[in-house]
């Protein structure tokens, strides 16, 4: 007894005594603090990024440091700012996007960083349809595309063979997609499409891709307080079918961000529209699937205009000395270079950030050989993008997706129908616009 | 709640509560304070703007009918997973003290769950039950049943249910075996000899005498199916289908942590914070009268 | 048990192993998983029987996991070690004086610091986790152990279930050892302490396994990769969206980063029974 009462004394007095004595190594170095959300594959990927660039030179060092998933991530930065120790450099999702901007006295645009470090910038190099989603209303580049994608669809061949469907050619447009669909179910098979991110591809793409409006105010980019306009004809009609397809099991939800992926790769669903980041699994698992473009509506004028990316960008913290603006720049820098820029999107399947690495990508040959991966950049750039596929900017963005995502989970469990559905989701995303905005005022 | 025999000493009672009352100042009473000033307020997430609303954020969280549809979900939620996670707890317990072999190996392995992380819980009830990957998921459609968690809502609390209590009976399971070991058995012993079978056994003596164990749970529960289970519900359902699984500390965090609403996230918390220390107060002025002390 | 009944026996050895089959099966479902190869764990359903990659997977987690953020695992598990015990070893010894002081004491404000610390008991994370870090930013202690686990210690939990105990000590037993002459502190050292062994060793095994299991915090105040817990670690490998995971790697880890609570668990085992023993002298 004495002597369980001594360890516990002793343990406790050597831990005290550790606390206190954490070392911090001298540094020479000044330190580039980039806090991200990547995990996986692309944890690695962002490593060696650091690695590479520390060793191109001996001024700075760029130190990733992982700070869990997207929303954790944001909030950590946020955490950090208002405690006054933010990052220098932190990497921010899509639906994320309208909250930096909300927030222009906290970051530095990037252009800026990049001009002021008397770097080369012309966003002419980048990919227009990435570089507008990321800009401010004036045409500024706020932040730096780090990883995006674009959804496109995936096909299952087999499937189609045994539904007498042609497995080189997918469906172009909806009307098709929803024809293939039921023509798979009919021939025995369990179900005919599912989706994933229902609200970043069936809403926010779907606008975009159609050339509707998402939300007044170029969905946002002009006004704090954009109204949805989610409820056209068009949309209705598309959750509609959605919805009656559900009932037979020839349309399967499948969740709200990307769970769907596997009923897709366990060959239960033959079809489904995801991101062009999600290639890898398919690839690895072996099937037999094939890719086509994201569907439209061929009676929208103006389809198929432009996708919209998803991913994440690099936004840069403002307050941080000169200097250090400096290191972040050489390190844009350093991963705008064609190289980099060809090497993370042949790697990784999100989509290249410069024109020249989709160009010498091109030229190696590389979409001969990995057939699809071309899709979702074509997609990107085809056409310049219009006032309804520059982006969607609000200010609570990830709360607008929950309530959409709540209106159409009750429509395809039968408890209401479409024009209810996406009434609703308009009504209760403006009031929640508009209690956001609020604060910015 | 006093007892009759104290040491009579001036001096001793505030030193040993001195580390404990100054951790508490500064890490409950200071955030706290923090809290109920932030509900008050309507901030911009990254802090430029800040604006005294008054009651606004408490007037727009109580007209919300979906603040009361989660009410709702929360009272099923916490009182089926408390009763749950209790009584498995209690009956693995009762069970594992009254085998003499293999008893360790039994209570290892009950206790081996509570060692998975929370952070990987989630990841683990989505490769059981998710319906599209979900193996067990697989399996339950395979019996021709409409598994369906994703637009079911009553599945998918089952679901929560089911995952919040599962990592809750391992936590109940130590402390109940740990008042049982605690309680003579020579009491026990001449009961029996008295003729008193084993359920008389348990009610007469066992049960009372492991009361302060079970009001120690019963509050430790409560704030369990409360406050503790917002990560799982992220994980496994985010609140969905349809609402149907939100309760009241997912949209504290859902509301706080992923739309940056710090005003209206803060005065749900504040609402939140009344109604348990209501509870608390209540089950320690009530509840507790019941128990069995020495 | 007093009396040889063979079907009760029966009985209870039947509702042990129904109720393993039901706690138990997430772990079980972990190590299969951790003995397959990862498009196997991806392709539902995935099978119920253990693989055969058990040897590659484990020795690629011991060998793979050395590149996470540039850190060893075993940087990893020193820390998480740390961290761990330091909360559960602070917690119970904070918890017991301040039961000690509520319980055994008369002394003027006892009730309000009573209330004071049970109030606590129902203060949500996410409502403190913000203005904590803000504290702890305040005081300098981003990438220390103190940071890592300081907040984590204040919790009125422990404090709780000693007063529990406490309360269920007899009054002679106090009447006794002030007859002998024994002062408060005596008293608990040489009698009250002795009791809660059992308790004690309970609240160690839980309180080792929550400091074990951190990820919220530690992600929030660690800036430098050399300060990650395990937990960390392990997430920093799973990708649900577009990158690639190496499941089997992530199940093996799962799975040996269980090792160091289970084996606390089996230690603390023998404390139970010396628990028992002690408390019926």
């Amino acid at each position: 007894m004495q002597r369980i009462h001594a360890t516990i004394a002793v343990s406790a007095f050597a831990l005290l005594a550790m606390t206190l004595t954490t070392a911090t190594p001298a540094r020479a170095q000044t330190e580039i603090q980039w806090w991200h959300a990547m995990s996986g594959a692309n944890n690695e990927t962002v490593e060696n990024l650091a690695k590479e660039f520390n060793a191109t030179q001996t001024e700075f060092k760029v130190v990733p440091v992982y700070k869990g998933t997207y929303p954790e991530t944001l909030n950590a930065g946020i955490a950090a700012f208002r405690a006054r120790q933010p990052p220098h450099i932190i990497q921010v999702f899509d639906v994320g996007t309208g909250v930096m901007m909300g927030a222009r006295s906290a970051i530095k645009p990037v252009a800026d960083v990049l001009k002021e470090a008397g770097q080369n910038f012309d966003k002419s190099n980048y990919l227009s349809g990435i570089v507008s989603y990321y800009s401010a209303a004036d045409g500024t580049m706020l932040s730096f595309p780090f990883n995006s994608s674009s959804p496109i669809l995936y096909y299952n061949k087999a499937s189609f063979r045994k539904a007498g469907l042609d497995p080189e050619a997918p469906p172009k447009t909806w009307p098709e997609t929803f024809e293939a669909a039921k023509k798979i179910k009919a021939s025995g098979q369990s179900c005919g499409m599912t989706t994933t991110w229902p609200t970043w591809i069936h809403l926010e793409n779907f606008s975009a891709w159609n050339n509707l409006p998402y939300a007044t105010g170029e969905n946002g980019l002009t006004t704090l307080t954009p109204e949805l306009k989610i409820n056209s004809p068009l949309n209705i009609r598309h959750f509609q079918t959605l919805a009656e397809l559900q009932k037979d099991g020839t349309f399967q939800y499948g969740g709200r961000t990307s769970e769907a992926k596997s009923k897709f790769l366990s060959g239960e669903c033959a079809m489904m529209p995801e991101s062009s980041g999600g290639i890898g699994d398919m690839v690895k698992a072996g099937m037999d699937f094939g890719t086509g473009n994201l569907p439209y509506y061929p009676e929208a004028t103006g389809a198929p205009q432009n996708t919209i990316p998803g991913g994440a960008s690099l936004w840069v913290f403002a307050g941080k000395p000169a200097a250090d603006y400096k290191g972040v720049a050489q390190f844009f820098t350093f991963l705008s270079t064609t190289e980099v820029q060809s090497r993370l999107h042949q790697v990784s399947g999100y989509l290249p950030a410069t024109m020249a690495a989709y160009e010498a990508t091109k030229k190696s040959g590389f979409y001969e050989k990995n057939p699809g991966r071309e899709i979702p950049i074509q997609q990107m750039m085809g056409k310049a993008p219009t006032e309804n596929s520059k982006g969607v900017r609000l200010v609570n963005m990830p709360q607008v997706r929950d309530i959409q995502n709540e209106e159409i989970e009750a429509l395809l469990n039968g408890k209401q129908d479409a024009k209810t559905a996406l009434d609703n989701a308009v009504r209760r995303s403006n009031a929640a616009i508009l209690e956001a905005a609020k604060a910015y005022q | 709640m006093s007892r009759r025999v104290v040491f009579p000493n001036r001096v001793l009672p505030y030193l040993l509560l001195a580390p404990q009352v100054a951790i508490t100042l500064v890490f409950f009473f200071w955030p706290a304070f923090q809290a109920v000033r932030q509900s008050l307020y309507r901030d911009d997430p990254f802090g430029f703007s800040s604006r005294f609303v008054g009651l606004a954020n408490f007037e727009l969280v109580l007209s919300d009918p979906n603040y009361i549809n989660s009410l709702k979900v929360t009272v099923i939620f916490s009182l089926s997973v408390a009763v749950l996670a209790l009584v498995a707890a209690l009956l693995l317990a009762v069970m594992a003290d009254r085998v003499v072999r293999g008893k360790r190996i039994y209570q290892t392995l009950l206790i081996w769950p509570y060692a998975v992380a929370p952070a990987i819980a989630g990841m683990l009830w989505l490769f059981l039950f998710s319906p599209a990957m979900g193996t067990l998921a697989v399996m339950l459609r395979d019996t021709g049943y409409d598994w369906n968690p994703l637009l079911n809502g009553d599945q998918a609390m089952a679901m929560v249910v089911g995952a919040a209590a599962w990592k809750q009976i391992s936590y109940n399971f130590l402390f109940f075996l740990a008042g049982l070991q605690a309680i003579p058995k020579s009491l026990i012993e001449a009961a029996a000899i008295d003729g008193a079978g084993p359920a008389k056994r348990f009610w007469t003596i066992v049960f009372p005498l492991l009361s302060p164990t079970s009001f120690f749970l019963l509050v430790v529960n409560t704030v369990y199916a409360f406050f503790d289970t917002f990560g799982i519900i992220h994980a496994v359902t985010g609140g969905g289908p349809a609402r149907a699984t939100e309760t009241l500390v997912y949209k504290v965090y859902n509301d706080g942590f992923v739309n940056l609403n710090l005003g209206a996230s803060s005065a749900q918390s504040v609402i939140l914070m009344a109604i348990v220390i209501t509870l608390t107060v209540i089950q320690f002025k009530y509840v507790e009268r019941r128990v069995h002390y020495a | 048990m007093i009396e040889k009944r063979p079907i009760g026996a029966l009985l209870a050895h039947f509702i042990l192993i129904i109720g393993i089959l039901i706690v138990a099966f997430p772990i079980y479902y972990t190590f299969v998983a951790s003995t397959l190869t990862s498009p196997e764990i991806m392709a539902p359903p995935m099978p119920l029987l253990p693989g055969g990659h058990f040897l590659e997977n484990y020795g690629g987690a011991f060998g793979g996991i050395g590149t996470i953020g540039g850190v060893g695992v075993g940087r990893l598990l020193l820390n998480t070690t740390i961290v761990a015990l330091t909360i559960a070893i602070g917690k119970i010894i904070i918890s017991i004086l301040s039961a000690y002081a509520i319980v055994f004491f008369s002394f003027p404000g006892r009730m309000l610091f009573f209330w004071m610390i049970f109030i606590t008991l129902m203060l949500p994370v996410e409502v403190r986790i913000l203005p904590t870090y803000q504290v702890i930013v305040d005081l300098g202690l981003i990438d220390t152990y103190t940071g890592l686990t300081l907040p984590l210690i204040a919790s009125a939990t422990a404090t709780f279930l000693f007063r529990q105990f406490f309360m269920t000590i007899p009054d002679e037993l106090i009447e006794a050892a002030r007859i002998d002459g024994a002062g408060p502190v005596r008293f608990f050292k040489d009698i009250l302490l002795p009791l809660s062994y059992t308790n004690i060793a309970a609240l160690f095994v839980i309180l080792f396994i929550y400091g074990w299991t951190q990820y919220l915090w530690p992600l929030l105040i660690t800036n430098d990769n050399n300060m990650n817990t395990i937990i960390i670690g392990l997430r920093k490998m799973i990708s649900f969206v577009d990158a690639d995971t190496q499941w089997n790697l992530v199940m093996a880890i799962t799975i040996l980063a269980m090792v160091p609570p289970i084996a606390v668990v089996v230690l603390m085992q023998r404390w139970f029974v010396k628990g028992l023993v002690d408390s019926e002298k």
